[in-house]
């Protein structure tokens, strides 16, 4: 129970943090996108809590801005992976036979697939060759989520279908057949609430794998693309400055390991109880 | 023995079935990335005439339909002619073949590492119930650290800081490997390290519960000789499977350390490919790595069955 209230804890702060974000630029008198040339690489002091980078932008709002995009995309991941893993692991589970073979053969393929090389290929792909308008945030956002979903539904259906296996073979089942509830019924009352804890560990994990990859692509360049901050792109501007802004580096991977870890606590917590 | 093959027969094809698909599939993604070669050349010789583009585009077959191309390719592929990358002017095989023997030193020293340390944390976890929680918290935390944010932070701190390692690339011909290694090694080690760490002490802490040891416990076993002897043979049998598991994931996983170092290995080259619009390096590394990891996932399957043959039997 601990792990679970400390995860959730920090998940929380995070999460105040993210929705602070446009009060802290304005309390601070700090817009996160625009440039000022006079403060390249400041040093921390009052008016910038951890410095500026290198077009003289306040690391601490746009650190906050970030978090918007990380646990944007995560949680987006996280619940569409989870509704369409879960969908799947039902189906998979309730009629058996082909149709079970074919899912999960898929699921074993995805797997058997080395996922960040295919990540990579797939965010370099042009939006504007399928019609979308491109350089958006919320295209960006919406991009990312769309490439993490097709990878991140198959660890939430394996789990699913699992669970819904051993209901499916449950007493209860049985006697709610016997008394004549239709499949439709069945499925939605008596199994799916059994499947709470199974998805609710693969979709704490779910939302940590996002947030990871989705930092992963944006520090390659293939995310989130600058003026918006994400903690992905603001690590690689401080690769860039290693040496005159040493400290920058600390901090958005210190948000990634808070998140990560708030994440892997939640799950390890749901599993135990 | 009979099992291994009927098991190699069976999973052969599937490999070479998902190799098919992924190819098809990264063929037409790699259509829907911005620009193609020849865009490319007109960026850097703005002389050339549209006949000119018109001209090389018949050439490198860009005006032909995706999926023809496509077709072209496979068939030189099946006759032996894997082509040429435009990035390195270089047939793809003689880039490919230096760059999967650095990422595979890298990953194989990254594992053997990591599982050496991760099984000595698992067995004091398991052996001493009183520093259980200290390993268990810090390979939590450890298992939530970024692989490239630690890559960055040594970079700072050991070649910017401290100047004593290269912050990245590749020795020169005849020079040692190994500076330009731990830092990279470290990065990649470090995340396996605590899952070998976690994975070690479950594994453990299940076999030192069981009768045999209480009864070699019991002959004047001292504790070395009944963990080394006793526990540690039978809880290995799932800590290679991870092992094998492990080094296919990570030839993949490989990619961001690398570029973060700058070390030319085959997630580099990948990258390089992608971005660099260099679709045929690209296809063949993507198609390689791929390849890799399910062998080593084959490879896992087969020493498990060896290790123990029980699990053969069904």
């Amino acid at each position: 129970m601990t792990r679970l209230r400390l995860g959730l804890i920090l998940l929380g702060l995070l999460a105040v943090a993210a929705l602070l974000a446009p009060f802290a630029a304005g309390w601070l008198g700090k817009d996160p996108f625009a440039p000022d040339l006079f403060a390249r690489y400041a040093p921390p002091s009052p008016g910038f809590p951890l410095g500026a980078d290198e077009l003289g932008r306040d690391l601490f709002t746009r650190l906050l801005y970030g978090a918007r995009i990380s646990l944007g995309v995560g949680l987006a991941t996280a619940l569409a992976a989870s509704v369409l893993g879960t969908a799947v692991g039902l189906v998979a589970a309730w009629r058996g036979g082909w149709v079970d073979a074919v899912l999960m053969r898929l699921a074993d393929g995805l797997l058997a697939l080395p996922a960040l090389p295919i990540l990579v290929l797939l965010a370099a792909m042009d939006p504007a060759k399928l019609g979308l308008p491109r350089g958006e945030a919320a295209t960006d956002m919406l991009r990312i989520v769309t490439i993490l979903v097709l990878f991140g539904w198959v660890g939430v259906a394996r789990l699913a279908r699992a669970g819904a296996l051993t209901i499916l073979a449950s007493d209860y089942v049985r006697a709610a057949r016997a008394l004549g509830v239709t499949e439709t019924r069945l499925l939605w009352r008596h199994v799916l609430p059994g499947l709470a804890a199974p998805v609710a560990v693969a979709s704490a994990l779910a939302v940590a794998g996002a947030i990871l990859a989705e930092s992963v692509l944006s520090f390659l360049g293939l995310g989130i693309q600058p003026p918006t901050p994400s903690w992905g792109n603001m690590l690689a501007n401080a690769q860039e400055a290693v040496f005159a802004a040493p400290l920058a580096a600390l901090w958005p991977g210190l948000a990634i390991l808070l998140a990560i870890a708030g994440c892997t606590l939640v799950a390890d917590g749901v599993s135990r109880s | 023995m009979a099992g291994a093959l009927r098991l190699a027969a069976l999973r052969l094809p599937q490999i070479a079935l998902t190799l098919l698909l992924l190819s098809l599939a990264a063929w037409l993604a790699i259509g829907l990335m911005p620009g193609d070669p020849v865009s490319l050349a007109l960026f850097s010789d703005p002389r050339l005439t549209p006949e000119d583009i018109a001209r090389l585009r018949a050439l490198h077959g860009l005006d032909q339909p995706l999926l023809e191309r496509y077709l072209a390719w496979g068939a030189g592929l099946l006759r032996g002619e894997f082509g040429y990358s435009r990035l390195f002017a270089q047939p793809v095989t003689a880039v490919l073949w230096p760059a999967l023997r650095s990422t595979l030193a890298l990953v194989g020293s990254a594992v053997v590492l990591a599982a050496a340390i991760g099984v000595a944390l698992g067995a004091l976890a398991a052996l001493k119930p009183r520093a259980a929680p200290l390993v268990d918290a810090a390979t939590l935390l450890a298992q939530a650290v970024p692989s490239f944010w630690l890559g960055i932070l040594l970079i700072i701190l050991f070649a910017v800081r401290l100047g004593w390692l290269p912050a990245g690339g590749a020795p020169e011909p005849g020079g040692s490997a190994l500076p330009f290694l731990v830092l990279p090694v470290t990065t990649i080690a470090f995340g396996q390290m605590a899952a070998y760490a976690r994975h070690a002490t479950a594994a453990l802490t299940a076999e030192l519960a069981r009768p045999h040891i209480t009864s070699a416990r019991a002959r004047g076993g001292s504790e070395p000789r009944v963990l080394w002897r006793h526990a540690l043979p039978n809880a290995a049998v799932p800590l290679l499977t991870l092992l094998a598991l492990d080094a296919g994931s990570l030839v993949s996983g490989a990619l961001v350390t690398e570029t973060v170092f700058a070390r030319p290995g085959m997630g580099k080259l990948l990258y390089d490919a992608v971005m660099g619009n260099d679709y045929n390096l690209a296809l063949l590394a993507l198609l390689l790595v791929a390849l890799v990891t399910m062998l080593a996932t084959l490879a896992a399957d087969l020493a498990q069955r060896w290790l123990d043959p029980r699990l053969g039997e069904r």
